[in-house]
């Protein structure tokens, strides 16, 4: 009996390595949002092409939509840019643009150069949209649903793989 | 050319690596003197080629040998040489380069002090070693290669990252692979000791001189590690209980508890297996964490960037290596044997008690750091577990461990009395007491965890002068020079290395009881006051480096109440030209009693600029006790046991007797 | 010269306008910039590799630093302003973990080890106290060891 304690580091060992072959396959620098499943943060913002016009989610109430955090300083948001401008065109669902921390002038002149997905852009200047979302990382887009529930959080530029495994199946779901 | 040489000379050794684990570990098994004999040349062999291997790297860097990936990625031909030299070991591939030849080296000089050990004890030890030589050659040509090429040859390299373009950063490396690869020596004994199935007092003291050298290059790297992070990172912090930085101190606990371990065994006979487990954890953790740096498997600044098929090689040599000795623990310890009995007060039960603690805390670090990962492998939330959790487990657990460390060194084996105990400390006991009670107030402010830093500090301090006095007060010689000497190195080590620790102590408590900060906006004109002395900013100008262009800020340092500018500091926001990378560099006036640190943050319109200024009072005893701490250990390898013929002699009288038996 | 100088200007520049009220407050109140401090010291910088709000420069964290000095002034508590930071940034913004359901083990193991610990040391202390020392330990060993490495 003394000697089954010599055992006990062996399978200690055996144990932490078991949870080192799980972390293998995950990503420590992915966040899970907060937000799923509650209801999107409520805010009111200019828009970003007229500034006499207001924009928050609660005009959205009633459809599904994406909300995209963009800013023409993002080079990995170019990077996503085209398959949104796709998207936008197929019609699937409303993009509601959120232009972070950026130049009125300079977001405009960026949409124009590289085309604008959105049905309309809020323009947050000073990020206080952006910190309530969550936002640590543009670009980054939310799903929500006609309740104003958010349901959906792509961190970084939506890949076609997260658009055709995720996203799409997701936005029919909620629409039906 | 040369690349391909080092490429085919890193082949070679994988291939006398291979075979200076199997020859000698047969030999040793079957008893066959010619075959444990090919020990010390295979080993030989292997070092000149991992060496060739490392000297093919570092000449296509100096050479900026751009069709060379690895050179091309980590340098350029504006880099200075020294850096050229220095980014052989700055990237990934390179640094396991590094950390092979170090292995080799280890082995090398294993094999040429070993010659007083048993032949089957020294042909095991080598043989061992051989077989993580093997795991790391094999690694580096499958997943790692340093030498692969980029056809056609680029005409201009990326950069070493400017963060790593520092002297301190130059050598840290180095000196922590030192301590992570020297445990290995200690491993190896612990395994041949287990196949051996016997363990006495001439193994511990075998293996003692390799642990303590290995330590006290781990206490420089780690200590050098912190140092630098101190003055290059920009925000005066000095350890972040980042994953990384407790993947090195994790070793070093082991090691801490190991050679106090190792004391007991030679001393007493006791605690054998548990010295033999010590010795597997504290190789294991290094193994650990070049794991966790390595595979992405936690996030840290350190980290390397990472490829899954790296991390999958690391676990499995990871699982072959610990979960191979471990389960030879588990199938051989018992055969060890126990040791001798003592009393509930003695130097055994004390060093038993300095042990326990040392392994709790080092089980608690480790499962700080490691558990957001079990949480998100289980899929149970994704959490962060930071300074405040470690600090508030550490510093509790480490507290009594110091306390009792000043009375082992005065307690006897066997069995102490407590009066005569107290009778040598009560000295010591009131002159910390009072201290901690009085000096916070002396500095500005009493706290509790000031007071206790103080206590623990200034009783080390205490209790090792009053162990001094006695000691030399009681010598028979006739001068004191004479009674200095007289006294044995291993002595005088521990005495430093304590001592060591205390000034440690102090450094933090000192520090993270008392500095000062201001973070503002300053305009050329604006001043602050912090720690007593008065900043100017007076505007910044550009200058140009070797490799950069910088804004450097202007500051004139008064101390408060006085016209005369005492210092000009000068703090930097470079843009190395390579790769437009931009790096604070902090200005820092290093002072006895506490260093002034200025670094510029961010530029704001209209000329203004973001500026922290500290006050860090006694941070460099920080590092000074550090560096004591292995002062201490190099001055006790010094000891004559490992060095005189008798001692030599009768080494070997015990290993015939082994033989014979 | 003149094109780095620009490159230069043009690193600092773009990062300067994403930070209006950059780097903290011309005037700072020692009060809320402590209370600041401590706060931030807790939180952690999402973008960056593993830093506190506190020691980071980048753009989100001096952001955060801002709202953290707005709400004290507003006469938030502590515990709210983390709260705010958990209800956007889930619980791995703190970097000292709450105590909940999925943390108990990690804050009550360091107890559970010290307890171990210390029983682990009762046993062995009982164990060895009525253990005979080591044969072989002959009077003239001791004196020869005695001599080779002092007392």
């Amino acid at each position: 009996m003394r000697s089954l304690k010599f055992i006990v580091p062996f399978v200690l060992f055996l144990v932490l390595a078991a949870f080192f072959a799980v972390g293998l396959q995950r990503d420590p620098r992915e966040i899970p949002s907060p937000f799923i499943d509650k209801p999107a943060p409520p805010f009111k913002l200019q828009q970003l092409h007229d500034a006499a016009k207001p924009f928050a989610p609660e005009d959205m109430k009633g459809r599904v939509w994406m909300l995209n955090v963009w800013a023409s300083w993002c080079v990995s948001c170019r990077v996503e840019h085209p398959l949104l401008v796709e998207m936008s065109k197929r019609n699937i669902v409303p993009i509601v643009g959120l232009n972070y921390k950026d130049q009125r002038e300079a977001g405009v002149q960026w949409l124009t150069r590289f085309g604008n997905p959105y049905v309309l852009s809020a323009y947050d200047l000073d990020g206080r949209v952006g910190i309530d979302y969550g936002v640590y990382g543009v670009p980054e887009t939310f799903v929500i649903d006609k309740q104003g529930v958010v349901r959906y959080k792509q961190i970084g530029p939506i890949t076609p793989e997260a658009l055709e495994k995720k996203i799409l199946p997701l936005l029919k779901k909620l629409q039906a | 050319m040369i690349p391909e040489l080092g490429h085919f000379a890193l082949v070679i050794a994988l291939a006398l690596a291979l075979a200076q684990t199997v020859l000698p570990l047969i030999g040793a098994a079957t008893h066959r003197r010619t075959l444990m004999a090919t020990a010390r040349p295979i080993a030989t062999g292997q070092f000149l080629f991992v060496a060739l291997a490392f000297a093919a790297l570092a000449t296509s860097f100096v050479t900026s040998d751009f069709s060379v990936v690895n050179v091309a990625t980590n340098s350029n031909t504006r880099l200075p040489t020294a850096y050229k030299f220095a980014a052989t070991w700055g990237s990934h591939e390179g640094s396991m380069l590094l950390w092979t030849l170090m292995l080799a080296s280890w082995t090398l000089a294993v094999a040429a002090f070993s010659r007083h050990l048993p032949d089957r004890l020294s042909a095991r030890v080598i043989g061992v070693m051989g077989f993580v030589s093997a795991g790391f050659l094999l690694f580096m040509l499958l997943t790692s290669n340093p030498f692969a090429r980029h056809v056609p040859a680029l005409d201009e390299g990326r950069d070493l990252n400017p963060l790593l373009q520092d002297p301190g950063m130059v050598i840290h490396p180095p000196m922590l692979y030192m301590g992570y690869v020297g445990f290995s020596v200690a491993f190896s004994f612990a395994i041949a000791a287990l196949l051996e199935g016997r363990l006495d007092a001439a193994w511990a003291r075998w293996s003692r001189p390799w642990t303590t050298a290995a330590w006290s290059f781990l206490t420089i790297g780690i200590a050098l590690g912190s140092w630098w992070a101190y003055y290059e990172l920009g925000w005066g912090g000095w350890w972040f209980w980042d994953p990384v930085e407790n993947a090195s101190f994790m070793p070093w606990l082991a090691g801490t508890a190991l050679i106090h371990s190792l004391a007991v065994t030679e001393k007493r006979g006791t605690f054998r297996s548990w010295t033999v487990l010590l010795a597997i954890a504290a190789f294991s953790l290094s193994l650990v964490g070049t794991f966790l740096v390595r595979s992405g498997v936690l996030t840290s600044v350190h980290a390397f960037a990472t490829d899954p098929a790296r991390g999958i090689f690391i676990l499995i040599f990871l699982v072959i290596v610990i979960g191979g000795s471990l389960a030879l623990f588990a199938w051989r310890a018992p055969r060890v044997g126990l040791g001798g009995g003592f009393a509930p007060v003695s130097r055994e039960s004390l060093l038993l008690a300095n042990n326990i603690l040392l392994a709790v805390a080092l089980a608690a670090v480790m499962l700080g750091t490691l558990y957001p990962l079990f949480l998100d492998a289980l899929g149970a939330g994704k959490i962060s577990v930071g300074p405040p959790y470690f600090e508030a487990v550490f510093a509790p657990l480490m507290a009594p461990a110091v306390f009792l460390m000043a009375i082992g060194p005065v307690a006897s084996w066997k069995r102490a009395e407590l009066p005569a105990l107290w009778t040598r400390l009560k000295w010591a006991f009131g002159v910390a007491v009072a201290a901690a009670v009085i000096l916070p107030f002396v500095f500005g402010r009493w706290s509790p965890w000031v007071a206790l830093g103080l206590l623990l500090s200034i009783w080390v301090i205490g209790a090792s002068v009053a162990q001094v006095r006695a000691r030399i007060a009681g010598a028979a010689q006739p001068t004191l020079g004479a009674k200095i000497a007289a006294q044995p190195a291993h002595w005088w080590g521990m005495v430093v290395a304590h001592l060591g620790i205390a000034i440690f102590i102090l450094g933090v408590t000192m520090v993270k009881g008392y500095e000062t900060e201001r973070d503002i906006r300053m305009v050329p004109g604006d001043k602050t006051t912090v720690g007593g002395f008065e900043f100017t900013f007076k505007g910044t100008k550009d200058v140009q480096g070797p490799n950069y262009i910088a804004v450097q800020g202007q500051f004139e340092v008064r101390r408060e109440g006085s016209p005369d500018v005492v210092r000009i500091m000068q703090p930097e926001k470079r843009a190395y030209s390579a790769e437009g990378q931009t790096m604070t560099e902090a200005a820092i006036a290093t002072r006895l009693l506490g260093d002034l640190y200025v670094s510029l943050g961010e530029p704001v319109s209209d000329g203004a600029w973001g500026v922290r200024v500290y006050h860090k009072p006694f941070v460099d005893w920080i590092w000074g006790g550090c560096f004591l701490m292995a002062l201490g250990g190099f001055v006790a390898l010094g000891d004559r046991r490992y060095r005189s013929r008798l001692a030599a002699r009768n080494a070997a009288a015990s290993g015939l007797a082994a033989k014979a038996a | 010269m003149r094109t780095l100088l620009a490159i230069l200007a043009l690193a600092f520049a773009s990062a300067a306008f994403a930070q209006s009220g950059a780097a903290g407050p011309a005037n700072p109140d020692p009060m809320v910039e402590q209370r600041m401090k401590v706060l931030a010291e807790e939180l952690r910088c999402l973008v960056c590799q593993n830093q506190t709000i506190a020691d980071s420069n980048a753009s989100l964290a001096i952001d955060l630093r801002n709202q953290i000095r707005g709400q004290i002034t507003a006469g938030r508590s502590d515990g709210e302003i983390r709260d705010y930071m958990v209800q956007r940034y889930g619980d791995f913004v703190l970097y000292k973990p709450p105590f909940q359901v999925n943390t108990i083990a990690l804050w009550v193991a360091p107890l559970a080890l010290l307890v171990t610990g210390v029983i682990v040391f009762l046993i062995v202390v009982r164990r060895r106290r009525a253990q005979p020392p080591l044969p072989g330990a002959s009077p003239r060993r001791a004196e020869i060891e005695k001599l080779l490495d002092g007392p």
